[in-house]
């Protein structure tokens, strides 16, 4: 058996090797060069762009601006499955290049050159005029009447609003006796600052147009090209290479369609539009900024009464993921502390801000910043001990979610819980830190988090794989969920040869997605990839085997029931006796003169199931007052993520998770110029992602109870290691000085105001 | 304005070379575009991701703000020099797949660069100091940790102390 | 691919001059770290270069006949800080250079390079400050000496005559012997980062290490270029040490720095931390010299 064992990854090899190919590396010299021009207000409208200077550059092919689009076909840009139902169609409001500027950086038109001096030139080249219009950056702000509108099918810019009921809240808080706890959190705009920024290229073949980009979701990328072009989808080919990261900005569609109508416009000559880092920043997607508004009602045993969460997310000048984000935050409110009575309002509302989308943890680390920071304050409150609160409140065995038919069939929080603080000394440390003094102070702080895998019932779930059998018994796997620097290659290699009875070594999964050649599919997102796939692979495989094992018999004369596949070998299972190897069968097979057969398997499979996936962090710190700096000593995710398929791969990906977010909690933050809406910081200088030196050694540890709904026993981990770092710090922090930070990031400018307040200067 | 070339002289991998280069190219622009040593990365631009460092004499730098013409007479390593002619790995990038230190791998041909460049110092670097020497490269996928294990696990080996490297 | 317009490649300080010269609207590039960001970033776009990557005469550390520590304008910042004069006589200079971006940058970036830029966060220009530092400049008239303080017109701008190359920074004897430097940088991150605020002070302690004869104190980022602070310097000289005196030299120095509100820092946070780097720095001077601190 592979599921379990730490397997080396499959790509490891090229990629020390730096031979591995991604998009770059791929495309011809021949290239032109597309570079875009980004609007320079926040909010208005193009008046004319003059040109001619530009024009004149040498090296210049042509400019196209915003005035020469003929047709404007809107498309939604999210990386969503496609709903054949209208009504729950995401939000068609994006052109290749637009007149209306809703943001400071959007595309207003592009240049296409011989080489990147040029093409740089010409931007520089390009004079705009704009009639401007006010603009709008504050979430609330832009909800009053009278407040800028960017949409007009969206009064008071509200993109959307869900609510939720429970119980009855307002006759719930009479209850005599409870101690109401208030306060507003807030979440900063940040970046995912995957290493290798957006880019792509395209180029004609025939009447049709073949895309090559550093995408999460190339099926999709084809579905909307051809709804920005009005092209029929099949004349589109995606092909999707190793990719330099995602973290859910590749999980929207970025330039692929400016990038094929530009192709187009120049006759189908190969165009590639390679993205600056600093245009990264403010023209790709960020992740939503969630204000978070939550009143408690707590008896004074420590039990909840009521509760109520208001949450307005800053969309941003584009719908992209929309509401989908908040909605999935708003969400886990009321089961991660189970309460009767709750009251949730989720609203997400159109800023001149730059477009927030998918990003690493899908609404959750925002959700968990409001619910976890304001946990702690509760039992402060309450002067509990955070971890009894917690445990007293928290989901319980057996819950089922009503909607999502979701159960938490173990007792994941307290088996995280318990690993984490064993894992951290926390009991000792906690002592140690209570009431301290002086300028320099410790603390430790927890954060749990919920999570859950996939979208369904949100969204179609769907995975097909295809098993091809080469001459040798060795095999091709493909499917459409993306290897994206996760490893989820080496973990479909593993499920293929467990579930299949091959050696590793003889399963060849083909990375790079051609939505030409691959089986549908809707990529990676959503912490979904072995989970969805493990249901395509292990039915494929089973399909396979049953043809392998029926040609087996013709050959053995063995009845196939008799028959197994084990380890490569055809096994007779009465006696275990290995008639031949799967390479003997697969050569006969294939050049038998009297039965040849190409034995191939493919198949769909739709998940009608998610499953939760649970854990938390702990995390210890030490706060220089005077200097305003919190430096973290030691930190410890603990999840429950299933049975791991690749221990090795599992540990390294809640490493990154736990990285971005110590990011999220102490550095990062996008600024946006108050006066005209600019963004100040979009740099890798400016930006302020953690470095080698900002991070202690990173832990992580595992209670894994298969999950039952599951394939392979698994379940989500690409997402839940970010989502509950950026309170524990907070929490850390409290502990140590007292103070209650309601923002992120814990920046000494943060740290300066708060203490400032708080007298401790 | 007519285009200024430069002829460039220099070591590549242990190759000497020479070609007419555009005087406006990046060291990046010159090992990707004229030589298509792809490992070579580009991130930013601006020398703050650090994933087109190359060695040159020795010592790190990043490649995307130098320019090609200063190569000239140096001896320049990229990470396609790193391993022996049959793809044999050098401890450290066998140290990356086995510490599980490679995810997107964007960022690993230049850690391994910055990584080169501190082992060939041949001595002991503390925790911190490991950190510092590789805090030039931006990584969004490891959290540095598995980096830092495969470092510091092949700076011990190197130094004679298996024992202590399976410790790390 | 760079915008540059024309690049000429200097092989020596006079031949440098001479295209200075020939080419007025020229500028020097030294290791690039950021004149090829700022031709990327548009603002010298189209540039005309002289490059003086091979002018290896500017490169590295030597004491002068009369116990000067001359470096030259083009020594790497990594080369500093692994350079014995440093490290036995200005440690501390070594220390600051070692705190700017990464290693790669320190490979690359010059000390020349980091004082012509008129960047007041400059990590090398708040120790080269406290140092009393000499600016050694070659032009088309000679050999000019400037005194680092003068050197700094505004900020952007150094004293730089049409013509003239810097060549070397030179740190006299009579300003670092006997005295123990600190530099802290204050910045957002422990790497890749510019600073928020850059203090660094040296002292000279009494024979008995009691009393602080004299003690000076540069920022970097309290102001539009690099400064010292006078008021506090005059206020410590001949006091013993002991907490109360250095809390009161920290308090002293805001009377003259003069930060700005911008979106990186608050003027209230900089002169906050002014005073707490203030403070440390001078502390951990006295603690390399010998001295310690009674309450």
């Amino acid at each position: 058996m592979y599921v379990g064992k730490k397997v080396t990854r499959v790509d490891a090899y090229d990629k020390v090797l730096g031979r591995t190919r991604y998009t770059d590396d791929l495309c011809d010299k021949s290239a032109y060069i597309a570079r875009i021009l980004h609007a320079t207000i926040a909010h208005g409208r193009v008046l004319s762009i003059d040109t001619s200077r530009a024009e004149q550059i040498p090296g210049v092919v042509k400019i196209f601006t915003c005035f020469d689009l003929k047709e404007k076909h809107y498309f939604p840009t999210a990386g969503h499955p496609w709903s054949t139902d209208p009504a729950h169609q995401d939000v068609a409001d994006r052109l290749v290049l637009t007149e209306e500027v809703r943001f400071y950086g959007d595309d207003i038109a592009a240049v296409v050159a011989e080489d990147e001096v040029a093409a740089a030139r010409a931007l520089a080249a390009i004079q705009v005029t704009y009639q401007e219009y006010p603009f709008v950056l504050d979430v609330q702000e832009a909800m009053q009447d009278g407040a800028p509108q960017l949409h007009e099918a969206y009064p008071n810019n509200i993109l959307a609003h869900t609510a939720i009921r429970r119980g009855n809240y307002q006759e719930a808080i009479q209850e005599p006796g409870l101690i109401k706890v208030e306060s507003w959190y807030e979440t900063p705009t940040v970046q995912h600052c995957h290493i290798e920024n957006f880019i792509c290229y395209a180029q004609m073949e025939g009447n049709r147009i073949t895309i090559t980009s550093s995408t999460q979701i190339p099926h999709i990328v084809r579905r909307i090209v051809g709804q920005a072009l009005g092209m029929d989808w099949g004349r589109i080919r995606v092909i999707k290479p190793y990719i330099g990261g995602g973290f859910g900005n590749k999980q929207d569609i970025l330039y692929e369609p400016l990038c094929a109508w530009l192709c187009m416009e120049l006759g189908g000559h190969l165009v590639k539009i390679d993205i600056p880092r600093e245009d990264t920043f403010v023209s790709n997607r960020v992740r939503h900024a969630i204000r978070s508004h939550i009143i408690s009602w707590v008896r004074p045993d420590g039990t909840y009464a009521a509760r109520k969460l208001e949450a307005f997310s800053d969309q941003g000048a584009y719908a992209s993921h929309g509401h989908s984000v908040c909605a999935k935050g708003a969400g886990a409110f009321p089961q991660l502390y189970p309460c009767e009575n709750v009251e949730v309002d989720a609203y997400t509302v159109f800023t001149n801000k730059s477009v927030a989308g998918a990003m690493r943890g899908y609404g959750i680390p925002q959700a968990m910043w409001a619910v976890e920071c304001h946990t702690a304050d509760v039992a402060a409150r309450l002067g509990m001990d955070p971890v009894d609160f917690r445990l007293r409140n928290l989901m319980p065995v057996g819950y089922i979610d009503g909607f999502s038919k979701n159960e938490l069939y173990h007792d994941s929080f307290r088996q995280c819980l318990r690993k984490a603080m064993a894992a951290i000394d926390y009991d000792q440390k906690y002592k140690a830190y209570q009431n301290q003094t002086g300028d320099i102070r410790r603390g430790i702080g927890i954060a749990v988090f919920w999570y859950n895998t996939a979208v369904w019932p949100i969204s179609l779930e769907t995975s097909s794989c295809r098993m091809v059998l080469n001459q040798d018994g060795s095999l091709q796997v493909q499917l459409g969920e993306t290897e994206i620097g996760q490893g989820a290659d080496t973990a479909y290699a593993q499920m293929t040869a467990d579930a299949l009875g091959v050696p590793l070594g003889q399963v060849h999964v083909v990375s790079c997605q051609d939505t030409d050649v691959t089986p549908f599919g809707t990529g990676a997102y959503a912490s979904r990839q072995t989970y969805t796939a493990g249901f395509s692979i292990r039915q494929t495989a089973l399909l396979l085997k049953e043809r392998i094992l029926d040609y087996a018999r013709e050959l053995t004369r063995m009845p196939p029931y008799n028959l197994e596949l084990s380890a490569g070998n055809i096994v007779r299972t009465t006696d275990g006796r290995v008639l031949m190897s799967l390479g003997e069968l697969a050569t006969q097979a294939l050049y038998s003169t009297e039965r040849s057969q190409h034995l191939t398997a493919e198949s769909t499979a739709q998940i009608k199931s998610n499953a939760y996936s649970f854990g938390c962090t702990i995390a210890e710190v030490e706060v220089d007052i005077p200097m305003c700096r919190v430096r973290l000593l030691d930190i410890v995710n603990a999840h429950d993520a299933g049975t791991l398929v690749n221990p090795a791969l599992a540990e390294a990906q809640v490493h990154g998770g736990m990285s971005m977010g110590i990011g999220y909690g102490l550095s990062e933050q996008l600024l946006f110029d108050p006066k005209t809406g600019r963004p100040l910081n979009n740099s890798l200088l400016d930006y302020k992602l953690s470095t080698f030196m900002d991070h202690p050694r990173l832990r992580a540890v595992f209670a894994q109870n298969p999950e039952p709904t599951s394939a392979f026993g698994t379940k989500a981990l690409g997402e839940p290691p970010a989502c509950s770092v950026a309170p524990a710090i907070r929490n850390a922090v409290r502990q140590a000085t007292g103070v209650a930070f309601m923002e992120a990031p814990l920046t000494p400018h943060n740290l300066f105001r708060r203490f400032s307040e708080e007298g401790l200067l | 304005m007519s285009k200024q070339y430069k002829l460039v002289s220099c070591t590549i991998n242990g190759k000497r070379v020479e070609k007419m280069i555009d005087v406006r190219s990046s060291l990046t622009d010159m090992l990707r575009d004229d030589f298509r040593l792809t490992s070579v990365k580009k991130g930013c631009e601006v020398g703050e991701c650090g994933a087109c460092t190359v060695l040159v004499d020795g010592e790190c730098f990043n490649s995307c703000i130098y320019l090609a013409v200063w190569a000239d007479g140096k001896e320049i390593l990229t990470l396609e020099g790193l391993a022996g002619p049959r793809g044999e790995l050098s401890d450290i990038q066998q140290a990356f797949i086995d510490e599980a230190a490679v995810q997107c791998g964007f960022c690993t041909p230049g850690f391994l660069m910055s990584a080169t460049e501190l082992l060939a110092a041949g001595r002991e670097f503390s925790d911190d100091e490991i950190r510092k020497q590789l805090s030039g490269h931006l990584c969004r996928c490891t959290g540095y940790e598995n980096i830092f294990r495969a470092v510091k696990k092949t700076m011990l080996r190197r130094l004679g102390r298996e024992q202590e490297a399976e410790e790390v | 691919m760079y915008d540059i317009k024309a690049l000429y490649e200097a092989a020596s300080v006079d031949d440098a001059v001479r295209l200075l010269t020939e080419h007025p609207e020229a500028r020097i590039i030294a290791g690039g770290s950021d004149v090829l960001v700022q031709i990327r970033e548009g603002r010298l776009a189209g540039a005309e270069l002289i490059s003086i990557q091979g002018v290896d005469a500017l490169r590295g550390v030597r004491l002068e006949a009369d116990g000067a520590i001359r470096i030259g304008s083009l020594t790497s910042f990594s080369h500093i800080t692994k350079h014995p004069i440093i490290r036995e006589k200005i440690n501390v200079l070594g220390e600051a250079v070692d705190m700017i971006g990464g290693p790669q940058i320190r490979n690359i970036g010059t000390i020349g390079g980091n004082t012509c830029n008129g960047v007041t966060s400059a990590d090398s220009a708040s120790t080269l400050f406290a140092w009393d530092a000499v600016i050694e400049l070659a032009g088309p008239e000679g050999r000019r000496l400037v005194p680092i303080q003068n050197f700094y017109l505004r900020a952007g701008v150094v004293d730089l005559r049409p013509g003239e190359l810097q060549t070397g920074i030179l740190i006299p004897k009579r300003s670092y012997e006997g005295y123990q430097g600190h530099y802290i940088k204050y910045a957002m991150r422990e790497a890749m980062d510019i600073a928020t605020l850059g203090c660094s002070v040296n002292v000279k302690l009494s024979p008995d290490k009691l009393t602080i004869e004299d003690a000076r104190i540069a920022y970097g980022v309290a102001g539009p270029i690099p400064t010292r602070a006078p008021h506090a310097e005059a206020m410590i000289a001949n006091r013993p040490v002991s907490e109360g005196v250095l809390k009161q030299f920290a308090q002293a120095v805001l009377t003259d720095l003069n930060p700005r509100d911008s979106w990186r820092a608050s003027k209230a946070f900089r002169q906050h931390i002014a005073v707490v780097l203030a403070q440390r720095a001078l502390a951990e001077a006295i603690r390399l010299s010998g001295g310690e601190i009674y309450e």
